[in-house]
């Protein structure tokens, strides 16, 4: 922060910092800390906010013809609400109050729109409510939900204090990627008052749909450019804080997997994002400025050719659009993997099985990721060359996938567990993971593909990834992290409700997914497949899966409780590592303060030196010489 | 508290912090437009008939402009030269003299799209108007950009050289790098929209 303290009007810095008011140390602060509670905090209300229009949307697909229990669904977020208000009061804690305000936000949007007649006329959903409730549900837990937590959260936290840093190479820039994302995500909350709704081409946003669609469209790719914006600033951010500030002796080969994660994840980030970015740029001039970028000549719309000039291809949407998301689907379990990494090492005593080998296929498994895209786009006719190339580099690119799941179940081998709630999220990822991955590859094949595509399959398979995989990866880091950020353990048991509950109730929601979806169901049908003949036999899974959901939410309520009840009563932490891990986040004071570390570290050793032979603990921290 | 090689190089890496930042940011900006430039040539071999660029654009304005841009790069050095030689007066010539060529290419791309838009020529007329319009559109935001950042660092920004005139001198060469950066975008866009 060396240009804060040097810059004219804050002169007296050192006495600034020591009395920094409320908005500079918890609003627009350039702690690299507190930027990543910021990101938690967002992210994790967006994730709520993305699963409530899912519970919604679960009843119409479950009971197509019955009338919406519209304040089921807002008693939910309101008692959450409620409960943060008095307990924020009374403990007078502005944190709790402010998400008990937001939780209350989401009351309200919900109550505002299932008491709306000409929303839920006689309490069933419109169609059109359903098209943007599934499309946002898809760009809020993409975008605004799971990206935000795994990298703007967890990396911002985690990666300086691993590397060893005082912060972030950039603070400032920093500040503007959470501020940036902070913008992108009230534009897209906009978008449910604009006239026509919010965006209702489904997350894709593919033409020439999203090319007419109503107004929500516009309002959705702006905000797409602001949270491009944000993560091309962190990730710039994050690359050079891991090349440039990583301490006296931690080489690339003795950091944190996480780190890699982390590190690997931002190229991604850097690299795939700019072509979404332009294909926003131009479905944006097709959509105010007339032009016909992704529209084909002759285009009949209601029985009427558009009067536009012509010439487009929809096509080309679909690969700029691919060229983002599918290295997206990366950014989401990289991050989430390496979090397992450090939970698996740290409770099962005993260094990563394969630590090189975890790092190299991560790096393989960066560079494939931006070759594999159009297995997406098997069914669009773009021949059987292309599509023999990508169904190719699909297949290469599940191999360094297998190696880190391998390299993490043999590392469990042997191992004396400690099932704290953490690893039990953790060793749930293995399994959970592993099925959503393997349910890829009939996908990543054209010949099954044209069979599972865009059936209810598709949507089993990437939710067992990104659902109890990656949110899984998510909880465990919660869990892990806490005690760090906070100074107190959260609550085990109330944890343990948490894990088996959720572990329980996605399977219930997901795995009859691949049941429906093998039998032909197609995805995003408004009334779960009831006027479809094929689907009749498979159709009695829709209302267990959407009980299951539901069920999903209140298991939620243990951990939105502990979440808070323990930042007051947790179990204080009996010193700075309470976990006995390896790594530098655990060699600061707890909380760390602005600026991190007391003395400036010096790394000695690799992450993962558990249970060294003859070693005074079971564990070296990087920094013991 | 101090982050560490904000002004001087890592020894391991050689580099300092900002410049390694936008070298990445560069990298990124490379994929914005290498994006834009596939979309035009998967357009244009998909275009049943694509008219020829210099038929209808003018092209020795675009060649003024060319020339400009290139000019614009030099003193850009130029101001980065003279600041590594501790000229701050002429590094403030020559740092003007890059923000003129800025506003000079503006105003002649100005001129460029007010005669189509006399025209009736906007956009949506097909799509190499389309086309046209956006790459230009987007590399205008880029030198509008450049010209704000340059503008702070001819005006308040440089008061930093009196306190820090390396770091300054840092500064204005992380500058430069994308100064030219949206200069080579030019050199691109100049062949494939006028010429081919």
């Amino acid at each position: 922060m060396q240009n804060v303290a040097t810059a004219p009007h804050h002169g007296e810095s050192a006495h600034h910092e020591e009395h920094a008011s409320f908005w500079r140390t918890y609003v627009f602060s350039v702690d690299h800390k507190v930027i990543g509670i910021q990101y938690m905090m967002t992210g994790l209300i967006f994730l709520f906010l993305g699963f409530t229009l899912m519970m919604l949307m679960r009843w119409q697909i479950a009971y197509p013809t019955k009338s919406i229990p519209g304040e089921w669904f807002t008693l939910l977020p309101g008692l959450i609400a409620l409960i943060s208000v008095v307990v924020g009061l009374m403990s007078k804690r502005k944190l709790t109050v402010l998400v008990g305000v937001l939780f209350g936000a989401i009351a309200w949007l919900v109550w505002s729109m299932v008491s709306d007649e000409t929303l839920f006329p006689e309490g069933i959903m419109l169609p059109e409510l359903y098209n943007s409730f599934g499309a946002m549900h898809g760009t809020i837990m993409v975008f605004l939900g799971v990206v935000p937590i795994a990298v703007g959260g967890f990396g911002n936290y985690v990666v300086p204090l691993q590397v060893g840093a005082p912060d972030m190479a950039f603070p400032k820039l920093n500040m503007m990627s959470y501020w940036s994302y902070f913008a992108g995500g009230v534009v897209m909350l906009t978008s449910f008052f604009v006239p026509g709704g919010a965006a209702n081409s489904g997350w894709t946003s593919y033409p020439p749909l999203a090319d007419i669609a109503t107004t929500g469209q516009t309002i959705w790719l702006l905000g797409m450019v602001f949270l491009i914006t944000s993560s091309l600033l962190g990730s710039v951010n994050f690359i050079v804080t891991i090349v440039q500030l990583r301490a006296k002796g931690l080489t690339f080969m003795r950091l944190p997997f996480f780190v890699w994660a982390q590190f690997i994840t931002s190229f991604l980030l850097l690299l795939a994002f700019p072509p979404l970015e332009a294909a926003a740029v131009l479905q944006l001039m097709d959509r105010l400025a007339g032009t016909s970028f992704f529209l084909p000549s002759g285009l009949v719309i209601s029985g009427q050719i558009l009067d536009v000039s012509g010439g487009g291809s929809p096509l080309l949407w679909q690969h700029l659009f691919w060229f983002l998301a599918h290295p997206e689907v990366y950014v989401l379990i990289l991050p989430a993997m390496g979090i397992i990494a450090e939970v698996i090492a740290n409770n099962t005593r005993k260094p990563l099985w394969g630590y090189r080998s975890l790092v190299f296929a991560g790096v393989f498994l960066g560079f494939m990721s931006f070759i594999v895209w159009a297995h997406h786009m098997f069914m669009t006719g773009m021949g059987t060359v292309i599509s023999t190339f990508f169904q190719t580099t699909t297949m290469i690119i599940s191999i360094p996938s297998v190696i880190i799941l391998s390299a993490l179940i043999i590392s469990l081998w042997g191992g004396s567990i400690r099932y704290t709630v953490p690893m039990l999220f953790a060793v749930a990822f293995l399994p959970m993971f592993g099925i959503g991955g393997l349910t890829g590859l009939p996908l990543g094949l054209a010949p099954t593909d044209i069979h599972l595509h865009d059936t209810y399959y598709v949507i089993g398979h990437f939710h067992y990834v990104v659902a109890p995989g990656t949110i899984f990866a998510l909880f465990a880091g919660i869990y892990y992290w806490y005690p760090k950020a906070t100074g107190r353990m959260m609550n085990t048991g109330l944890g343990k409700i948490h894990f088996w509950g959720s572990l329980v109730c996605m399977n219930g929601i997901f795995f009859p997914m691949l049941i429906q979806g093998l039998a032909g169901v197609s995805r995003r049908l408004y009334d779960g497949g009831a006027q479809y003949a094929h689907a009749q036999d498979v159709l009695q899974w829709n209302e267990f899966m959407s009980v299951s959901a539901w069920l999903l939410a209140i298991f939620q309520l243990p951990f939105i409780f502990n979440f808070f009840w323990s930042l007051k009563k947790g179990k204080a932490v009996e010193s700075d590592n309470p976990w006995g891990a390896t790594t530098l986040e655990w060699q600061t004071p707890t909380p760390p303060p602005h600026g991190n570390f007391v003395k400036v570290p010096e790394v000695y050793r690799g992450p993962y030196e558990y249970s060294v032979p003859n070693a005074p603990k079971d564990f070296l921290t990087q920094n013991t010489p | 508290m101090q982050i560490p090689y904000t002004v001087a190089a890592r020894p391991d890496t050689g580099l300092h912090n900002s410049k390694l930042g936008i070298w990445l940011f560069l990298a990124s900006e490379v994929m914005l437009f290498g994006a834009l430039f596939s979309a035009y040539i998967l357009l244009r071999v998909a275009a049943s008939e694509w008219p020829h660029g210099s038929q209808l654009l003018n092209v020795p304005l675009a060649f003024l402009n060319t020339v400009i841009l290139i000019g614009s790069s030099v003193t850009m050095v130029m101001s980065w030269a003279s600041l590594m030689m501790k000229d701050f007066q002429k590094y403030r010539r020559y740092m003007g003299l890059t923000i003129l060529c800025g506003f000079g290419f503006l105003v002649v791309k100005g001129f460029e799209y007010g005669a189509k838009f006399s025209h009736g020529l906007f956009p949506s007329e097909d799509l190499f108007y389309a086309t046209y319009f956006t790459l230009t559109g987007l590399h205008g935001l880029h030198v509008i950009g450049g010209i704000i950042v340059n503008l702070y660092f001819w005006g308040p920004g440089s008061r930093m050289w009196k306190t820090e005139p390396e770091r300054f001198t840092n500064r204005v060469e992380v500058a430069g790098l994308y100064w030219h950066f949206v200069d080579l975008v030019w050199i691109f866009l100049f062949p494939i929209l006028y010429l081919l």
